[in-house]
């Protein structure tokens, strides 16, 4: 059992990471910050244990570089985007309803809370594997995605 | 149906709605090769003899394989667990390796200028390849003359087995190693490689890429 090639984890899972970093960072950063989480992951790969879950690893290092974003968008003076009033979502949506609204709103939540709400409705992930990305038991990935929840309904509906 | 599950359906959709960012395979195949990051850089190549995919490491050539003998997941699955799994498919990485080898197809090149990584090569092996990359262009040698050459008589057969392991045939020559008769012997690309790559050193052929 050993690892397979890099490109070969690389074209399976390159979606997920990049599906998972559009809604963390919005799609501006996501794009620098997908190649510095292949970067990073590509540098450390052959100290990966082959019988790991590397689409849980992946995603673990694209979370932090998302952080990382969060964080130096946080020390720059720029503010919050404006919501794109062209964008429309799959659903006709009232104004401050719009899919942008909603991302703005997941965007701000606690970092873990935001993690576990993306992880799950983005990329479908059960509660063990959002738990395995969090490095957290799963009952604290279930407390999370709950946690955030209940604040998206309290300030998005 | 409670407001929370119209949250979650709410979520969903616009997760459907979600496009991931354009990605450049190969701006980031060059990037991470250029700063060290990538230890194998490979490419699906089309040659006059079929597909090769041919794999380079900062050291050098390491690898061609004929892919109608094999497939591509097994190549690249071997290469993961001898050489580094840090591998990316680059192709602009290769186009040095892919010129040579279209002018030697060609009939316009007579020796091989690419460096090569023997990491696939074990001690025996090495001295067989390595005895094998001096014969000049248009000779051949044999089984038993090699086994003499390296100092090992009597092993014309494991002779015959490293030849068969090369794993990079064409630019390791092997195919100017022949039976002590004359008699073609064995080829790992088939013995109609064999024969064609003889006969473009005889120059008797010359084969031109399809390709652009």
């Amino acid at each position: 059992m050993a690892l397979p090639p890099f490109q070969t984890a690389l074209d399976e899972h390159r979606d997920t990471v990049a599906r998972f970093l559009v809604a963390t960072v919005g799609a501006q950063e996501a794009d620098d910050c997908l190649q510095e989480t292949l970067i990073s992951a590509l540098r450390a790969y052959p100290r990966l244990r082959p019988d790991s879950n590397i689409r849980a690893w992946l995603l673990t290092i694209a979370r932090n570089k998302a952080l990382d974003a969060h964080r130096s968008r946080g020390r720059r003076p720029v503010p919050v985007a404006e919501p794109d009033p062209g964008a429309t979502g799959a659903i006709a949506t009232a104004p401050g309803e719009s899919d942008a609204d909603l991302w703005a709103a997941v965007r701000a939540l606690p970092g873990k809370q935001r993690a576990a709400v993306v992880l799950r409705f983005v990329n479908d992930l059960a509660h063990a594997d959002i738990a395995r990305v969090l490095d957290c038991s799963e009952a604290a990935a279930r407390r999370s995605l709950h946690e955030g929840l209940s604040k998206l309904r309290e300030e998005w509906t | 149906m409670d407001l929370n599950d119209k949250l979650e359906q709410r979520l969903r959709a616009a997760a459907g709605e979600l496009a991931a960012p354009e990605f450049d395979t190969g701006a980031f195949a060059e990037r991470a090769t250029r700063e060290g990051a990538a230890d194998v850089a490979y490419a699906v190549v089309d040659s006059p003899l079929g597909d090769l995919l041919v794999a380079q490491t900062p050291r050098g050539l390491a690898r061609i394989a004929y892919l109608d003998f094999t497939t591509t997941d097994r190549v690249l699955n071997d290469m993961a667990a001898r050489l580094s799994p840090r591998m990316l498919e680059a192709p602009g990485r290769l186009d040095e390796a892919r010129r040579e080898l279209d002018d030697y197809f060609a009939g316009r090149r007579r020796d091989f200028e690419l460096a090569i990584d023997w990491t696939l090569v074990g001690p025996f092996g090495r001295r067989v390849l390595g005895h094998t990359a001096r014969i000049p262009y248009g000779s051949t040698s044999s089984y038993g003359e090699i086994a003499r050459a390296i100092g090992s008589p009597r092993a014309a057969r494991a002779t015959g087995n490293a030849l068969g392991a090369n794993p990079i045939p064409i630019v390791v020559p092997c195919h100017r190693v022949l039976r002590s008769g004359g008699a073609l012997g064995g080829y790992t690309g088939g013995l109609h490689r064999k024969e064609l790559l003889l006969a473009i050193e005889r120059g008797e052929r010359q084969l031109e890429p399809e390709r652009r």
